[in-house]
């Protein structure tokens, strides 16, 4: 009897069926709504966004939805969408400056103007489960309002570079490579290897960036600042010839303040690492920093001592997890035409082996 | 068709920086051209390569094949095949004379290519120097130099270790004098064949990179004078038609291991069956499953 491996169109749509019924859940349990997820997960919709490239919360809500709360598909669905949407210009550069903070904290300084903001962090709550989640509970206290601030917000960075303490940024209008349209040439510019970071996977640039401070390319960091807030996005119409506001996006932006350089010739000044995210994405938005900073030791005239968070190709080549999920998983697909020639080879090689010893013992024996 | 995507979903302008990309590869024979691969509705390392390639190849009058491992139905084949028809809404065919557009991961069908056909591979990894050098940088510039002493020193090993070239598919092939070249993953069985005469376009969506043989390219497998290429196969005839000259996929048939062989192309296969060529095992009840 033969029994044909035959994969079959119906058992791919059987396994489709299944999985929709299997998304749902148990029927008895109410559906959770797209602006449930939006407002009630918006940390992993923020990822998804970040990770996705694409600001729209309501789509990233729906992708998690659809891929039963795995981020990295969520974020491959959105990726899979936004690379077939037209595109009708650029917008102008961000001014984070202009950010209406939600939070914005300095680690190098006690106090800054415009304030330290802690804004709705995790980071004094003490990490105990809370039943009380459990139950239904009611409506939370609402927090205290504040008037908000008017005023752009300094970059703390700024007053370092008032005394010339820290390393300037030189502007630059070349327009930046896009590597969601050109593929990526190596050896990268700083804006590619952003833009790169900008999307790369939480965990992978998180993972590097701990290798960094663990001491492999040591690189010891202050937070310089860290913000979280709206940012009104403007573009240029060609028709108006000039710039109108078309909406507001919610980033993370982080600059860290590194040790400094120095030589003979030149003060020792403090060094930059940068991290930008959409949404609210602060630990992705501080490992940026960290990496970007890594990666710059070239320019910043330091010794490559190997470290991987210090090598471009790598980082850059294994930090999209789309790319990364997509081939680790593509070993599921059959290989079977591939492990037979394998197969074949192995047992031609052992029958020769089997047949040299044979033939050593025979003359041992003789 | 599905109104919502353009014909064979990518856009114009990306269809057409892929026939660009496929153009040069075409004029340079062997060499890996980067392009701006999308991200596709399937994921990388499943075909999004040679889907790009395809979809930039497709006209409304092209039918299709997509294989995968040889077989029309296999599950991803079957995804691919399905993505056509929803997305361009072309005529699909498991007969590979019928198709202008085959579409194949790691086979090359058993049957002659005609200058009229296009066969598309999918590939994985596209540099053939890769695991020898990580370095994309690195291997850019060997193949510039055309510094590929470093392959040959790794088959010398093989077979100072193992008394044979120890790679039994994706073997390297050297392309009209020039270039190294990673024919995908297939078995070296099928390598002699890239000499045809259809048009062979690879694709790597991962790695953005695009490469082609026009037809009648030189396609050279590389090995040593003391030890030939040899493209081997299992050492049977196909357990259903007979043949002796294809390539043999095995299936265990028992707790016991018991294996039989059967033509890896199942199309081969089934149109020798039609013709009345019979196999060992042919008289035994023909049970497929379609499951």
């Amino acid at each position: 009897m033969y029994v044909a491996v035959k994969g079959g169109e119906r058992a791919i749509d059987n396994a489709h069926t299944w999985l929709a019924e299997e998304r749902r859940g148990d029927l008895d349990v109410a559906e959770l709504s797209i602006a449930q997820i939006r407002e009630q997960l918006k940390l992993a919709v923020t990822r998804v966004m970040a990770e996705g490239s694409l600001y729209d919360p309501d789509l990233a809500a729906l992708a998690i939805k659809q891929a039963r709360g795995d981020l990295i598909e969520a974020i491959f669905l959105i990726r899979a969408y936004r690379t077939t949407l037209p595109r009708f210009g650029v917008s102008n550069p961000i001014d984070t400056a202009d950010m209406t903070c939600d939070r914005r904290v300095s680690a190098t300084y006690k106090d800054v103007p415009g304030g330290q903001v802690l804004g709705p962090t995790f980071d004094y709550t003490h990490r105990l489960l809370d039943f009380a989640l459990a139950a239904e509970g009611e409506a939370p206290v609402p927090a205290p309002k504040a008037e908000p601030r008017r005023e752009p917000t300094p970059h703390v960075t700024e007053f370092l570079n008032k005394e010339g303490l820290i390393q300037g940024e030189a502007p630059n209008d070349e327009t930046p490579p896009d590597l969601t349209r050109e593929p990526i040439k190596l050896p990268g510019t700083r804006p590619l290897r952003l833009q790169s970071l900008a999307r790369g996977d939480e965990g992978f640039v998180l993972s590097m960036a701990y290798s960094t401070q663990r001491g492999y390319g040591r690189n010891h960091p202050f937070v310089g600042e860290l913000r979280i807030g709206q940012v009104p996005v403007e573009m240029e119409i060609p028709e108006l010839g000039f710039s109108i506001e078309i909406g507001e996006i919610e980033v993370t932006e982080c600059e860290t303040v590194n040790q400094f350089t120095g030589s003979k010739t030149e003060p020792p000044q403090f060094t930059r690492g940068y991290g930008l995210t959409l949404g609210m994405c602060e630990r992705k938005a501080i490992s940026m920093a960290l990496v970007d900073r890594a990666l710059r030791w070239e320019e910043l005239g330091e010794d490559n001592v190997g470290a991987p968070a210090q090598d471009e190709e790598f980082v850059l080549m294994h930090s999209d997890n789309i790319q990364a999920s997509g081939f680790l998983e593509h070993i599921k697909l059959p290989h079977y035409v591939d492990f037979q020639s394998e197969l074949e080879l192995i047992r031609k090689i052992r029958r020769e082996v089997a047949q040299a010893q044979t033939e050593q013992t025979q003359e041992a024996a003789e | 068709m599905s109104q919502d995507y353009n014909f064979a979903y990518l856009d114009e302008q990306t269809k057409r920086m892929i026939r660009r990309a496929i153009l040069k590869g075409l004029a340079i024979p062997g060499y890996q051209v980067p392009f701006a691969s999308r991200e596709m509705p399937m994921p990388y390392g499943w075909g999004t390569g040679g889907v790009q390639v395809s979809a930039a190849t497709l006209t409304p009058d092209d039918t299709m094949k997509v294989i995968d491992q040889g077989a029309d139905d296999t599950t991803n084949a079957v995804s691919i095949r399905k993505f056509f028809q929803k997305t361009a809404d072309i005529d699909v065919t498991e007969e590979t004379s019928k198709a202008t557009v085959i579409q194949t991961r790691h086979r090359i069908p058993e049957e002659d290519l005609r200058e009229d056909q296009i066969l598309v591979y999918q590939v994985p990894i596209p540099e053939p120097l890769r695991f020898l050098e990580p370095r994309e940088t690195e291997t850019r510039k060997m193949h510039a130099l055309e510094e590929y002493g470093l392959m040959h020193v790794k088959l010398y090993e093989d077979i100072a270790r193992h008394g044979n070239i120890a790679t039994a598919y994706a073997y390297p092939v050297k392309v009209e004098g020039r270039y190294v070249m990673d024919p995908s993953p297939i078995p070296k069985f099928d390598n002699p064949k890239m000499e045809m005469a259809g048009i062979q376009l690879f694709g790597a969506g991962r790695e953005q990179r695009i490469y082609a043989l026009p037809p009648y390219t030189q396609v050279v497998s590389l090995d040593f004078d003391d030890h030939p290429f040899d493209p081997s196969k299992a050492d049977a005839p196909c357990d259903l038609c007979g043949a002796t000259h294809t390539y043999l996929d095995e299936v265990i048939m028992d707790d016991a291991g018991t294996a039989m062989f059967v033509c890896s192309d199942t199309d081969y296969c089934r149109s020798r069956r039609e013709a009345g060529h019979t196999g060992a095992q042919s008289a035994a009840q023909l049970h497929e499953v379609n499951a």
